[in-house]
């Protein structure tokens, strides 16, 4: 963003003011923006600093196999600064859902930042890339999205993947995934690709992605599957408030039982808090106001690879592959052992029958052995 | 009939210490945590339906057994890393060749024991004093079992836990398999391999003392077995070094 030869675009406050947001308004959403981020008290003033001095990161969003649930998310995030000013003013270079221009104009429009901006724009992706039959289950203005996506990523500072579509493939790469379709990390080697999962993610975690690369003016710190540790450190278990349940024992055994009326975990209907990494214990959803564990329904583990094909929504145990969709691994399991106890069961029957003499031998060596020892 | 060169006469026995001190402790250790992984592990899989007047702030029944869980999966990994370095300081009968064929004999005598122990059929005499070929190589594969579920079941702990650096060693391993979901799976489907074996092995431990009559049940307790003299003569006792004669 220092590059002398990419032309000043104006600060966030600017456009903050321009859209009519106070400065304290402003404030605001930068202490907000820190607390999710998980920055010190002090460290504030390094994204109020940050915010009203640096030039707007220009970003391309582009949209591929997806349900637009990651905009929707994004646009409904708490702070109204998040959906006004963010998404309105910095992304508009080119996002199919929410800009103004159409047709060859907005194609002109991304061509230009594309150019104007190499080496410095963020590539935002919402969605996957169909690579089955040469890429055309999805197309836009007569390009396949890999030959989009490729030719954006090219000049792209980093790249930003929205949601489990981008990241992992969610449902379009469920089985049998009829279109090949392909998480952004596995078509763009050597690229730095931040995923953001779930379906969709939280609208103030992509916020504070963004914020932090603005902020900072580097990446995120990452874990080892490519999250920002900020938002994907923690289970949505780790966080949960009906946690204490789950300690103690108390489980909701079906949805309509006392257990359920009384809040106790949901754990044994099925919820995937205890292998799904997200802030929604923490950051909720819809403005703060709940998240699916609280609205009395168990986690989908949205926010993890393959949860589509990763077990049953409403069990705690998934089908065994290869044995039928009722089969879980204890019903494998005890079909086996049924299985071995009956073999062994014929093994000893044949033993006494087959190892006659040799048994019979022992016994009477063992018997001439006593004898000898009474003389 | 199989087996029809048995010989009525009175054999006699030298006492074979085969079982080192270290051996049976791990054996016995080994034992009693995979027997309390197994029903903790099936309890934290689907735990029962407790009904309780008591307040939840002063239940900690999931809690507890969980701790028995992590506390037993150290005390497995570290008796399983302690095998591992006797399989090479310890007596011939733990060595690690007796695990990884490193011989065609190794082979042969796997023939033998599935042809005679397992088919019933008439086979040349195999004697090994320590684990049979068969044994051996099944028990590598019990290694590798014990591998999985440790590389798993520390992998699935590495983000739970804040205590100490150990556990983070394993962070790699939900990386590298995409999340926890897949590993709880392999988590709980290894241990009905456990299970199983647990069963054959004690089934195949009384077959052996019944057909054999060389004390294979007590071996374990006090590390003796009871061998003909003419094995030693003939060199059979073991499938990969065969032992100085006597």
């Amino acid at each position: 963003m220092d590059n002398p030869n990419v032309p000043t675009a104006p600060t966030y406050l600017e456009e903050f003011k321009r859209k009519g947001y106070s400065r304290a308004d402003f404030l605001k959403f930068c202490t907000l923006m820190a607390a999710y981020l998980g920055l010190e008290n002090s460290s504030t003033a390094q994204v109020v600093q940050a915010m009203s001095t640096k030039p707007r990161l220009p970003v391309i969003w582009l949209h591929f196999q997806e349900c637009t649930c990651c905009s929707e998310s994004f646009i409904r995030s708490s702070h109204p600064i998040v959906a006004d000013v963010l998404l309105d003013q910095i992304s508009l270079d080119y996002s199919e859902t929410l800009m103004a221009a159409s047709g060859h104009q907005a194609e002109e429009a991304m061509k230009n930042t594309m150019t104007k901006y190499k080496g410095e724009y963020i590539l935002c992706v919402e969605g996957s890339v169909p690579t089955a039959a040469d890429g055309v289950y999805c197309m836009i203005g007569g390009k396949t999205s890999m030959q989009i996506l490729e030719e954006a990523a090219e000049g792209a500072k980093a790249v930003i993947a929205w949601g489990s579509c981008a990241s992992n493939g969610c449902v379009q790469a469920a089985k049998p995934n009829p279109t090949s379709a392909t998480p952004i990390h596995k078509l763009l080697k050597g690229k730095p690709v931040i995923k953001v999962p779930g379906c969709p993610p939280i609208g103030e975690v992509m916020a504070g992605v963004i914020v932090h690369v603005v902020t900072f003016g580097r990446l995120p710190e990452l874990d080892g599957l490519g999250r920002p540790k900020a938002f994907y450190s923690k289970r949505v278990h780790d966080t949960c408030y009906r946690r204490p349940y789950y300690d103690a024992g108390l489980y909701v055994e079906s949805f309509d039982d006392e257990n359920a009326k009384k809040g106790y975990c949901l754990y044994k209907v099925g919820c995937k808090g205890p292998s799904t990494y997200n802030a929604c214990g923490v950051t909720k959803w819809n403005n703060g106001v709940s998240f699916p564990i609280q609205s009395g329904h168990g986690c989908f583990g949205c926010s993890e690879e393959n949860y589509w094909d990763n077990g049953r929504i409403y069990e705690r145990a998934s089908a065994f592959p290869g044995f039928g969709i009722e089969s879980t691994a204890d019903t494998v399991g005890k079909v086996a052992l049924g299985v071995t106890v009956g073999a062994l069961a014929a093994h000893a029957v044949m033993t006494n029958v087959r190892k006659k003499k040799l048994i019979k031998g022992l016994e009477k060596e063992g018997k001439e052995s006593e004898q000898e020892l009474k003389e | 009939m199989a087996n029809e060169v048995i010989v009525h006469k009175v054999h006699k026995l030298r006492r074979v210490y085969v079982w080192e001190q270290p051996v049976r402790i791990y054996h016995w250790l080994n034992a009693l945590v995979i027997l309390v992984l197994i029903a903790t592990g099936f309890f934290i899989a689907d735990p029962l339906a407790i009904s309780s007047s008591k307040e939840a702030a002063n239940q900690f029944t999931m809690g507890w057994v969980r701790m028995i869980h992590f506390i037993a999966s150290y005390i497995f990994f570290f008796n399983f890393l302690f095998r591992i370095y006797w399989g090479f300081v310890g007596n011939k009968y733990a060595n690690w060749k007796q695990f990884i064929p490193t011989s065609g004999r190794f082979f042969k005598e796997m023939w033998q024991v599935f042809k005679m122990d397992i088919l019933m059929l008439r086979g040349k005499e195999h004697m090994s004093v320590g684990h049979n070929a068969m044994a051996g190589f099944i028990y590598f594969f019990t290694f590798l079992a014990f591998l999985v579920q440790c590389l798993t079941g520390f992998g699935l702990y590495a983000s739970m836990s804040t205590s100490w650096w150990f556990p983070k060693l394993f962070a790699w391993v939900p990386a590298m398999f995409g999340g926890d979901f897949f590993l709880r799976e392999v988590h709980h489907v290894t241990t009905w391999f456990f299970i199983v074996f647990t069963v054959i092995h004690v089934y195949l431990v009384f077959y052996h003392d019944y057909v054999e009559g060389r004390g294979e049940m007590s071996s374990m307790g006090g590390g003796w077995k009871f061998i003909e003299e003419e094995v030693f003569d003939k060199g059979l006792d073991t499938p990969n070094e065969p032992s100085p004669k006597s």
